[in-house]
């Protein structure tokens, strides 16, 4: 696979080997940057990130990765302040911005946009989340930072907890984990499952798959607890909301039969569904996950700028 | 024999084998409702061997594209095609779900960037039985009911 000038759009335009091989360039590129504090790889490059919708994280982490690559960045953080907002064609702008720049970031509210700014622009284009469809980095970061905190990810038995339903980042890494050989736990509210083509397709692809509400009974049980947090913002119907609002709550008193090896994920921001005091345990990987971002992001702008020989 | 008269054109396309009730439809994706100057005749409820019932449309002075040939197919995939030339079947060939479906289809997702840039709509064909599409862009599953809405 040709890497130089490819864009990143979704995890199904990923087969197994690219993953391992980015997760293989970013362990690589951590390091690096461990020993020597700063790497030279994109010396020159510019990068663009455009945020047609806010996302402040999502930003910092590919702007912290870019400077750590030795490139610098350009960009904006809103709609609102751009020509968009005169009734720019989306295709305007990214042929406006890549005469600037070497590769584009680009977080849009609506699904396929990334699709179509990587259609339009001859430089590599990043998808930092389309509406609702993809978000490939997140999927990346967090088979990252389990091949990191277990050193595989075969063999795993991985619970997936909380909105199962409208979750982006959840749908992404179920369907990116049946690349391995993984035991899935799928807990949520009954509201909440994982939509059932996306259940079918895990079995189909012979991943073991439970789905439960029980999430002490399954507690002991796992190796990953995934935590995703229930967002007000997706529910068509307040009501619905209000019914599985505060579900779940992972606490020590949950976590009191947990494997001690057991580790907690979490894409953040959380609002109560890990209580903090679990924070102090060793269970908590979340903090490490937002780390975790760096590296893979620092592999992806280095891989597809070709400033990264493999 | 009488019957035959009334319904053969010299020249232009029949396209046979519709699954009753479907023939309308066609009609209507064709944009033959607007009169181009030929004969246009549709057959409904047609006793058929080969599906029970069936509907027939006969368009005089017409030949179809492959963009149109396509849209046939997914309303109708039973369907097959006859080019008339001269009272004639001069070729006749089964209609065909092609694997991408380029153009002819609006995405149903309302926030698909197809739906609000100057983009050509791309679908990939996931399942022929029962129809299942997924958006190029937005990568949504779109099924027959929604497919049918939206040609
Ligand atoms: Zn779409």
């Amino acid at each position: 696979m040709e890497w130089k000038g490819r864009d990143v759009i979704s995890v199904r335009d990923f087969s197994k080997e690219d993953i391992e091989f980015v997760l293989k360039i970013a362990e690589r590129l951590e390091e690096r940057l461990n020993k020597k504090g700063h790497l030279e790889y994109a010396r020159g490059k510019i990068l663009a990130t455009l945020f047609f919708e806010p996302s402040t994280r999502t930003r910092l982490s590919f702007e912290s990765a870019m400077h750590r690559l030795g490139g610098s960045v350009i960009g904006f953080s809103s709609a609102a302040s751009t020509s968009v907002k005169k009734g720019e064609s989306l295709a305007d702008t990214i042929k406006t911005v890549e005469q600037y720049s070497d590769v584009i970031v680009i977080r849009h509210p609506m699904e396929g946009a990334a699709r179509l700014a990587a259609e339009v622009a001859e430089i590599p284009v990043i998808n930092a989340g389309d509406g609702s469809n993809q978000h490939p980095t997140q999927t990346l970061l967090d088979l990252y930072t389990i091949k990191r905190a277990f050193g595989r990810i075969d063999g795993l038995r991985i619970g997936l907890l909380g909105d199962l339903k409208y979750g982006r980042t959840v749908h992404s890494l179920a369907e990116a984990l049946a690349f391995y050989d993984v035991e899935l736990y799928l807990i949520s509210p009954e509201l909440l499952r994982m939509p059932k083509h996306i259940v079918e397709e895990l079995r189909e692809k012979g991943v073991k798959v439970h789905e439960t509400t029980d999430l002490e009974g399954t507690v002991p049980e796992l190796d990953v607890l995934y935590v995703t947090r229930i967002q007000r913002e997706r529910f068509p119907d307040e009501q619905e909301y209000l019914k599985v609002k505060g579900s779940y709550q992972v606490n020590c008193a949950v976590l009191k039969n947990a494997k001690e090896s057991l580790k907690i994920m979490h894409p953040l921001p959380r609002v109560d569904e890990i209580h903090p005091e679990v924070d102090r345990t060793p269970h908590a990987l979340y903090f490490r996950q937002v780390f975790s971002g760096v590296p893979v992001r620092m592999a992806l702008l280095g891989l597809t700028l070709g400033v990264l020989e493999g | 024999m009488a019957e035959l008269k009334v319904t053969a054109i010299k020249e232009g396309t029949v396209i046979d084998h519709i699954p009753a009730g479907k023939g309308l439809k066609v009609i209507e994706i064709l944009h033959l409702s607007r009169p181009n100057g030929g004969v246009l005749l549709l057959a409904s409820n047609v006793h058929s061997k080969k599906l029970g019932k069936k509907d027939i449309v006969k368009i005089e002075g017409k030949f179809l594209s492959e963009e149109e040939v396509n849209k046939i197919s997914l309303i109708a995939p039973t369907a097959t095609v006859n080019i008339v030339r001269d009272y004639g079947v001069a070729e006749k060939f089964n209609v065909e779900i092609p694997d991408e479906i380029v153009g002819i289809l609006r995405c149903a997702n309302p926030n698909c960037v197809s739906n609000h840039e100057y983009v050509t709509s791309k679908f990939y064909v996931v399942s022929r039985e029962p129809l299942k599409v997924r958006c190029h862009y937005c990568e949504r599953t779109m099924e027959e009911s929604e497919i049918l809405s939206n040609l």
